[in-house]
């Protein structure tokens, strides 16, 4: 193991603390969480059907999309992963009927209890999904009443789910935003993973004690990504719980190590690419004619607008990477499938999609951070004015900051995702003479960051 | 345990449900109206009608849930208040008299931005005397307003206020008559003259200039180019060629036919549309509106001396008119 991978593979207990392990199993404080963020969540559905119409003055819009999704992109996912996955409110009546507790197990539980699909147990409705809430964006950042449509839909949605299917399959398989936060989680340094020194006793029974332990449908003792791992906590709070840790590691302790990644999160990670880049586009670009047919669904351009996103990102970006896949097959004289040097290569593409997003928002939700004042002393739109900061003025927060910051951010994501490629060609067999046979895949990442800088910085 | 926890989720829920809507009940103020601004494709003012009482203040609590608008009453000196989005603006008014008022919009807040119009009712005793209503020198007149008014007599240049101004002292009586003027096109007073004065046809037309441009009274000329920037343009054009970005998307105008459908709005700077048309009629066409081509009515909003210098700034495309005669 090289000096990098030694680094990259550090990890902290941080369940080593008595005091940190008992707040974690027990499930107060995580309760009381995801009870505000329900309650806040109920106000954003309920400011958006009766609140003002206009969504820089509606909390709906304020509050969901500049600050929860820029405050979950800049912060809960580089930082804590799924963090926000262990109190998001969405599945909680859900959970309620088909558990039939809160805090307590036990109750009457409403549930059928079937096991989901086979051939649905992957990350293609969840890329649906983000790329059907993707389509109607503009629509949703203007208009609050779809934007507390969309969370009624979800709830409606993870209500069935819960109720016919086990567990928490609807924020698996189903939550648009659940497939987003899961792959780049991967980035996380915070993971939930069974202690390193377990012994196969242990993990008999651990086995054997988990499957009620793991909402989230996992095996925690094989635990080994944080992609499908919510962490709910639930296995910390079983018999066996001791044999789980939370740990603290370095960003790239999960991608620096070679892992499976499925043709379906190689395409969501390409979808998410082609995304930001489209989002950048009509949030931050010049074309007025692109932000109408991206505002106005329904309407002849707008169904040109979705055949481009979905085309650019479900279609042309991952066809050109298959492309520089098979080149780089062919060049560096690989023996392993297409689909397999693709998918990895996908996967190496993670930071640059990160880091892309966590640009993007910087220049989006600085440039609108100032409408939440209003918003939070006048939450309707109905000329109150709670905290004295309904007459706050709008300005744009570090106007000249936000272009460094951003061409900062984008080009660590692609000299990342340059090391990643690199030692991902490395793990496939592209060494010695015919280590330039990755420059493809570092020019297609090149291509992307250039993209994204004029698209972002002009 | 349990119990806590579903009463702490349900009690979070009706805080959240219950606050907002007692907030909502306790804050309203029954004697303040409020009006929300919207397009009028989103349903226009929130009331069309508003009612209220003789010399007992209405108030107005403005805000648009679109984008910016206006408000104003019609036919009123009292200058336009802005609506801006998510912000509240608002107007105190009184009347003095019983009667319906005309409330409308006074941005470009869409294509059917005219239409955002709106009535306030006042009732009570009248307090005083009202001056008796003359109707408007087209119905005096009886003219039809749709019929075709095309002048068939065009001038070679374009006629001038300023070169008749020189002959002032030989010109016709009867081109100071306000009742003259204004009842005959500029073609049948040229037409007139021609046949009294013995005169080259283009020192006639700079007479029927000067004629129009003696009706102007103080200020008209700003006056009538405020309007039309701020009323007709959007449809008219700058140039007023009818090629307005309203009604790019309209046919033509067919003069033989006005009035039966929806069309763009006449070529002001074709001669034979202006010359052809009295003042009378023009005057008419602003206070009743198009009836059918599109062009809303403005009776109830412009009063008669803004409308007399609207219809003076519109023969400005055909002749050269001036505030000072």
């Amino acid at each position: 193991m090289g000096a990098m991978e030694k680094a990259a593979s550090y990890r902290f207990d941080l369940t080593r603390y008595a005091w940190v392990r008992r707040l974690l199993t027990s499930r107060w404080p995580q309760f009381i969480l995801r009870a505000v963020t329900l309650a806040g969540f109920m106000l954003v559905i309920l400011t958006g059907f009766i609140g003002s119409p206009v969504g820089s003055r509606n909390f709906a819009v304020m509050f969901v999309w500049i600050a929860w999704w820029s405050a979950l992109k800049l912060i809960m996912l580089p930082f804590g992963g799924r963090v926000w996955c262990s109190i998001c409110p969405i599945p909680m009546p859900g959970e309620w009927l088909q558990q039939g507790w809160l805090v307590k197990p036990g109750g009457k539980k409403f549930n059928l209890g079937l096991r989901w699909p086979r051939r649905l147990r992957n990350t293609w409705l969840q890329s649906a999904g983000f790329a059907a809430i993707g389509l109607f964006s503009a629509l949703a950042l203007t208009t609050p009443v779809v934007t507390a449509w969309i969370f009624v839909g979800l709830i409606i949605v993870a209500v069935v789910v819960s109720v016919v299917f086990e567990q928490r399959s609807f924020c698996r398989y189903l939550c648009p935003m659940g497939g987003f936060i899961g792959l780049y989680a991967t980035m996380a340094p915070l993971e939930l993973r069974p202690q390193p020194d377990l012994t196969s006793v242990e993990k008999g029974a651990a086995v054997r004690e988990w499957p009620r332990g793991c909402p989230w449908i996992n095996n925690p003792a094989a635990l080994k990504a944080n992609a499908n791992c919510g962490l709910c906590l639930e296995c910390l709070r079983t018999e066996s719980g001791e044999s789980m840790a939370l740990n603290a590691r370095s960003f790239d302790a999960e991608l620096g190590q070679p892992g499976a990644f499925r043709l379906d999160e190689a395409f969501l990670s390409l979808g998410l690419l082609g995304s930001v880049m489209i989002y950048s586009a009509v949030f931050q670009g010049p074309w007025g004619a692109l932000k109408n047919a991206a505002l106005y669904a329904g309407s002849p351009a707008w169904w040109g607008f979705a055949a481009f996103f979905l085309l650019t990102s479900f279609g042309l970006l991952p066809a050109l990477l298959a492309g520089v896949s098979a080149l780089v097959r062919r060049t560096g004289n690989l023996g392993q499938p297409l689909q397999m040097v693709f998918t990895r290569f996908s996967r190496a593409l993670l930071p640059l999609g990160l880091l892309s997003w966590i640009a993007f928002t910087v220049s989006f939700a600085f440039g609108k951070m100032a409408y939440l004042w209003p918003v939070l002393s006048d939450p309707f739109g109905w000329g109150w004015n709670l905290f004295g900061t309904a007459a706050v003025e709008w300005q744009p927060y570090l106007l000249n900051a936000t272009p460094v910051i951003e061409a900062v951010l984008l080009v660590a994501g692609l000299i990342w995702s340059g090391r990643t490629v690199l030692k991902t060609a490395g793990q496939l067999g592209v060494r010695g003479e015919r280590r330039w046979a990755a420059a493809p895949v570092l020019l297609f990442a090149l291509a992307g960051t250039l993209i994204l800088l004029w698209l972002l910085i002009g | 345990m349990e119990k806590l926890a579903k009463s702490l989720v349900v009690v979070l829920i009706l805080l959240v449900v219950a606050v907002p809507l007692l907030g909502r009940l306790t804050t309203s103020q029954p004697e303040i109206v409020e009006l929300r601004a919207r397009m009028p494709e989103n349903g226009g003012w929130s009331q069309e009608f508003i009612y209220g009482q003789v010399d007992v203040p209405i108030k107005l609590r403005m805000t648009s849930d679109d984008v910016v608008h206006g408000f104003a009453l019609g036919q009123s000196s009292q200058p336009s208040v802005e609506i801006f989005p998510g912000k509240f603006s608002n107007a105190e008014l009184i009347f003095d008299q019983p009667g319906e008022y005309t409330f409308y919009c006074t941005r470009w807040c869409g294509a059917n931005h005219w239409r955002m119009r709106g009535t306030i009712v006042i009732e009570g005793p009248t307090t005083a005397d009202q001056p008796t209503s003359v109707p408007p020198l087209f119905l005096q007149l009886g003219l039809d307003l749709d019929a075709p008014h095309l002048a068939r007599v065009i001038p070679q240049n374009r006629p001038d206020s300023a070169r008749a101004r020189a002959r002032a002292n030989a010109l016709p009586a009867g081109l100071t008559d306000g009742d003259t003027i204004w009842s005959n096109s500029p073609e049948a007073l040229w037409i007139d003259l021609k046949a009294d004065e013995a005169l080259d046809d283009q020192v006639i037309w700079d007479m029927v200039a000067w004629g129009l441009n003696q009706q102007g009274s103080p200020g008209w000329l700003e006056q009538g180019r405020e309007l039309y920037t701020q009323n007709c343009l959007a449809c008219h054009g700058e140039s007023g060629k009818g090629d307005g970005v309203m009604v790019r998307d309209l046919p033509p105008m067919n003069h033989d036919k006005m009035g039966s459908e929806a069309t763009r709005p006449p070529d002001f700077s074709d001669p034979a549309v202006l010359l052809g048309a009295s003042p009378a009629l023009l005057e008419g066409k602003i206070i009743r509106g198009g009836m059918g081509t599109g062009m809303p009515y403005w009776g109830n909003i412009f009063t008669s001396e803004q409308i007399r210098s609207l219809v003076l700034y519109l023969y400005r495309f055909q002749m050269e008119l001036t505030e000072k005669p």
